[in-house]
């Protein structure tokens, strides 16, 4: 009897909220969203949390245009394959309005391609490749985060202030390294032209042996290194560094190490006085950072990472892009989007016309220890639209449409 | 000269990690003949566990005592696995065991972030070994000093411990015939069982040793487990003085490569491998392996080519898939269509290994060639669809050609290490030759044209060419040719005495196995509009495996059903959740247990036991008749 009755009360609520979604489809609109959250939970939960703090928010506010606004995540298990398989069904099963999300390069690169073949809109969140709104950039797609360029951008407009002549550069070996190396060697040389580039070495990205990688760029001597390697490897490359005394008297210019996300494992091992990009949340003193920080450490009760900031952003800028639309056309959308200003933790940012990228920028500022713990100090906000090259030198890399 | 010497010391520092849990691995393989897939697993746990304790008591002994008492934890919860899974499964079909141990590490990698949470770790320093030793100006850590003191402790004490105890005379003579010792009246169970703890705690101890300079993370396990495989395999299987050496040779060759070639470190262990292997078959230290007395499980179940009834059947399932466009959506077609492009790479794989007795690693190289081939003919030389097609997985068969000419020369888990290693170089050529294969960034805009661009479309030329290869390859199998196969399958001696090439046949056997693979990556190439570096890599190889060995090795076509099974719930787990691979682990063990001989290979073993039913519905035996 009791069974019985269970059964039919829970036939009866699928029947209901089958009902109710059906009534709700009408006023609501769908984002898709990718992640690998399975293969990168250090970065995609904090990111998770941003996003879904934005939606609540949003919604709180009267949803967009009246409808409410519903986010659909999918994990792609960092495979670019997979990744593909997810997008499809968003935009074929839960017809969502646009894309979002991903953090890989590659993966990126896969959902901006398809993004392309099935005329939907892609707003790329995380992935750092230059290649995404340049040399393989399509009309669908926009990114938000700062691109690879941008960041070498400002870490060599601190590093050329260094009086080092002789430089060596440790970068995992694929795209990103080799690309994060490639333009801060070009820019540094443009602007130094007297420096050397003694050393570098490309351990596998997630499979450094970091004591023979510490010890050849040691023997080479070098007045200052470039470190482009994160997570566990910037761990083991940090720890057998400090033992070994690679740091010491040496400047180190390094990529992404100010990210919490990065910065925190390190702990009291952090190394001090990095030239590093990074995200320092508690010396941020802005309004529009205020705002966030609360909102986000009332919800959470944790701290926000980067990837907080970058999932937060990307919803507010989707919900931004389909507002000024008021359709979910894809052509309509672009129109929307381009040269669209949204509002951010960090400040006003554009999505710009030419390439579609926003200008969200970084914090760039020196490692420190502080209570056992890795600081960001003498951090300075620079605006991505300061670090993008000539408009012209932009059109000719991007392929005509 | 003083670098050279520290650098030297730097890579014996790096050897004494990986030998400590190579050694492990190379005990159980030697033994139970178990490829651990796990062996990455329980090395993470290790260091986890670790963590913990070593967090929570400090001071010398807090530190050293929880090093052990974490291995030793850990150890407990491998013999735990050994008894209440593997040992259900000593039976099945060799590789079946790696099966089950890939569903554990699939679920350890996500229990670690459910328990220890998703951020990097960093564990204590070891007390006592800090700071670093100065050396003529070069400095090197004194953790260095003891590992590199460590590895050859632990090498002594496994050598006093295999030499001159009992348990050592068994666990050799076990190494070498488990047979006679089981006839002899051994306790097989307990000396598995206390050969598989000895093993996983060498494993956890290598992870728990890794704290002081690396950072514990839930990917640790296969940043390793590859590595140590090969190790194991240079060394030869079941040698743990080959382990030692192995792995010196490889982080010597590590450590001094990269001062010539900064970017050898993500090759270096499998060129060595390939190496070795071509020249010294068994391993440097490895001897060849005594013919395994066969369990005579194919004879009792002859293959047999289908009745004209199930070829009936076996179209009309063919046309009931065929329908899936009149009640599919767009999602559901694309789906399907992966399915069906998986379903060949996997019937490819499981003729080389079902039929050939040949089971690859490295199947996804010819995959991801076929693929790349055409990518290649589509991108740079613009040929059309149809051609490209045609002529893409012509890449796959010249790399088969090519690669299996050498790797049919060895067998057993030695072909498959060969396989893996081939597939390793084919992949790190595609990840570093930016310039024409666009390295880790792939090849974008791979799409299919306007007449196959529509998913039902796209679909029907998927299941079209996958019921194609399926019959071709079942062709094969009841020729001549593949009764030669058989043949030199089960009895290389006889059938050579007959008059058999076995080489040759096999090798025949890897590259039509090599150019259906690359079929599959063609359509796959298209199905999915870019191609990436990944389509070639291991994991791409271990899940033909699965697919393979959850549809039964010992039948014609259970691939089929494994693929689709396999595929299907993978697909939709990786949709539905976020802890899709503690499920899918989950479900894939649950699956050994309860299947011992694959999905397909037990539902046969069913119908067999009761011949006289008449089929229930036409709908089901048609499923299971066209899946043989």
């Amino acid at each position: 009897m009791q069974r019985s009755k269970r059964l039919l009360a829970a036939t009866l609520a699928i029947v209901f909220s089958g009902l109710a979604q059906a009534a709700q489809a009408q006023s609501e609109i769908k984002i898709g969203e990718i992640n690998s959250y399975s293969l990168l939970p250090a970065f995609t939960e904090p990111y998770r949390k941003g996003w879904q703090l934005a939606v609540e928010e949003i919604n709180a506010a009267g949803g967009v245009n009246g409808k409410k606004l519903v986010v659909v995540s999918k994990d792609d298990g960092g495979k670019p394959a997979d990744a593909q398989t997810a997008a499809n069904e968003l935009v074929s099963s839960e017809n969502v309005a646009m894309l979002t999300g991903t953090f890989l390069s590659n993966i990126g690169l896969a959902v901006s391609d398809f993004a392309n073949q099935k005329k939907v809109f892609f707003l790329a969140a995380e992935p750092l490749t230059d290649a995404i709104t340049w040399a393989k950039g399509n009309r669908y797609t926009f990114r938000l985060r700062p691109s690879n360029y941008m960041q070498a951008a400002m870490l060599v407009e601190a590093a050329a202030k260094l009086p080092a002549k002789r430089w060596a550069t440790i970068a995992p070996n694929y795209e990103y390294g080799q690309s994060a190396v490639a333009v801060f060697k070009k820019l540094m040389s443009e602007k130094r032209p007297d420096i050397q580039w003694v050393e570098e070495q490309w351990p596998p990205q997630g499979k450094i042996d970091a004591g023979p990688v510490v010890q050849a760029v040691a023997s080479a001597n070098p007045e200052a290194i470039l470190n482009v390697t994160f997570g566990a490897d910037l761990v083991k490359l940090v720890r057998e560094g400090n033992t070994r005394g690679l740091f010491k008297d040496r400047s180190v210019v390094s990529f992404l190490t100010g990210e919490p996300e990065y910065l925190d494992p390190l702990k009291d091992e952090t190394p001090e006085g990095w030239i590093v990009t990074g995200y320092p949340w508690y010396s941020i003193k802005t309004p529009e950072h205020d705002a966030f920080l609360k909102a986000y450490q009332a919800k959470y009760n944790d701290y926000p990472r980067l990837g907080s900031i970058v999932g937060y952003e990307t919803i507010k800028s989707a919900a931004a892009i389909l507002a000024k639309a008021n359709s979910t056309d894809p052509e309509k959308l672009i129109a929307a989007a381009e040269g669209l200003s949204v509002p951010s933790p960090f400040g006003e940012i554009v999505f710009r016309k030419i390439d579609h990228q926003s200008t969200l920028g970084a914090f760039v500022g020196r490692t420190a220890l502080k209570d056992g713990k890795g600081v960001m100090v003498d951090s300075v906000y620079r605006k991505g639209s300061d670090y993008l090259p000539s408009d012209a030198e932009v059109a000719k890399m991007r392929p005509k449409e | 000269m003083a670098f050279y010497f520290v650098q030297f010391l730097t890579g014996l520092a790096s050897a004494a990690s990986l030998f400590l849990v190579a050694s492990g691995l190379s005990i159980i393989f030697g033994v139970t003949r178990i490829v651990n897939f796990a062996h990455g697993a329980f090395y993470m746990l290790g260091a986890y566990v670790a963590f913990t304790l070593t967090e929570r008591f400090s001071g010398a002994i807090g530190f050293w005592g929880g090093i052990v008492a974490a291995a030793a934890i850990v150890a407990l919860v491998g013999v735990l696995v050994e008894m209440v899974l593997l040992r259900r499964i000593y039976h099945a079909p060799e590789l079946f065991q790696l099966l089950a141990t890939f569903g554990l590490t699939l679920m350890v990698e996500d229990l670690v972030v459910l328990i220890w949470g998703p951020s990097d770790l960093l564990g204590r320093r070891a007390p006592g070994f800090k700071g670093a030793v100065d050396f003529f100006g070069q400095n090197i850590p004194s953790y260095d000093l003891f590992l590199i003191g460590l590895g050859p402790l632990v090498l002594g004490l496994l050598w006093l411990l295999f030499q001159r105890t009992r348990w050592g005379v068994l666990v050799r003579a076990a190494t070498q015939d488990r047979d006679m010792v089981a006839a002899l009246g051994v306790n097989q169970k307990w000396l598995f069982t206390s050969v598989f703890a000895v093993g996983v705690f060498l494993a956890a101890l290598g992870g728990a040793l890794q704290i002081p300079r690396d950072a514990v993370h839930h990917a640790m396990d296969l940043r390793i487990i590859v590595d140590v495989f090969v190790v194991v395999v240079i060394g030869g299987l079941g040698s743990i003085i080959g382990a030692f050496v192995a792995a010196v040779l490889v982080s010597e060759l590590n450590a001094f490569g990269i001062l010539i070639f900064p970017k050898i470190s993500i090759i270096l262990v499998f060129l060595v491998m390939a190496a070795v292997l071509i020249v010294r078959p068994w391993g440097l230290f490895g001897r060849q392996e005594a013919a395994a007395r066969r369990t005579p499980g194919l004879t009792i179940n002859p293959w047999r080519p289908l009745t004209s009834n199930e070829r009936l059947a076996a179209v009309a399932a063919l046309a009931l898939a065929a329908a899936l466009p009149l009640i599919g959506g767009n999602y559901a077609l694309t789906v399907g269509s992966e399915i069906a492009i998986f379903v060949i790479f996997a019937a490819s794989l499981h003729f080389l290994m079902s039929v050939g007795g040949l089971a690859s690693f490295g199947h996804a190289a010819y995959f991801g060639l076929g693929a790349y081939g055409v990518a290649f003919l589509a991108k740079l030389a613009g040929l059309p669809m149809i051609l490209s097609l045609l002529l893409g997985p012509l890449l796959g068969l010249a790399g088969a050609a090519v690669f299996g000419f050498f790797a049919v020369q060895l067998s057993g888990v030695y072909f498959a290490m060969l396989t893996l290693a081939f597939a390793q170089i084919v992949w790190s050529i595609a990840f570093q030759w930016v310039a024409v294969t666009g390295g880790d960034n792939g090849i974008l805009g791979v799409w299919p044209e306007s007449w196959a661009a529509s998913p039902a479309h796209f679909y029907w030329l998927s299941i079209a060419v996958a019921a194609l290869a399926v019959a071709v390859l079942r062709i094969i199998v009841f020729s001549p040719f593949g009764f030669a196969l058989r043949a030199t399958r089960d009895s290389p001696l006889r059938g050579e005495a007959i008059g058999i090439d076995g080489k040759r046949i096999q090798w025949t056997a890897f590259v039509i196995a090599g150019t259906v693979a690359g079929v599959a990556g063609a359509l796959f190439a298209y199905l999915k509009g870019s191609i990436f570096p990944d389509s070639l890599g291991i994991s791409l190889s271990v899940d033909a495996l699965v697919m393979v060995l959850l549809g039964g090795v010992e039948t014609v076509s259970g691939a089929i059903l494994g693929a689709i099974v396999y595929k299907a719930l993978s697909i939709w787990l990786v949709s539905q959740t976020d802890l899709s691979k503690l499920v899918l682990g989950g479900i894939i063990v649950l699956i050994v247990v309860a299947f011992p001989k694959g999905i397909v290979g037990m539902l046969e073993t069913i119908r067999q036991r009761r011949p006289p039913t008449p089929p229930k519905s036409a709908l089901l035996t048609s499923g299971i008749e066209t899946a043989e």
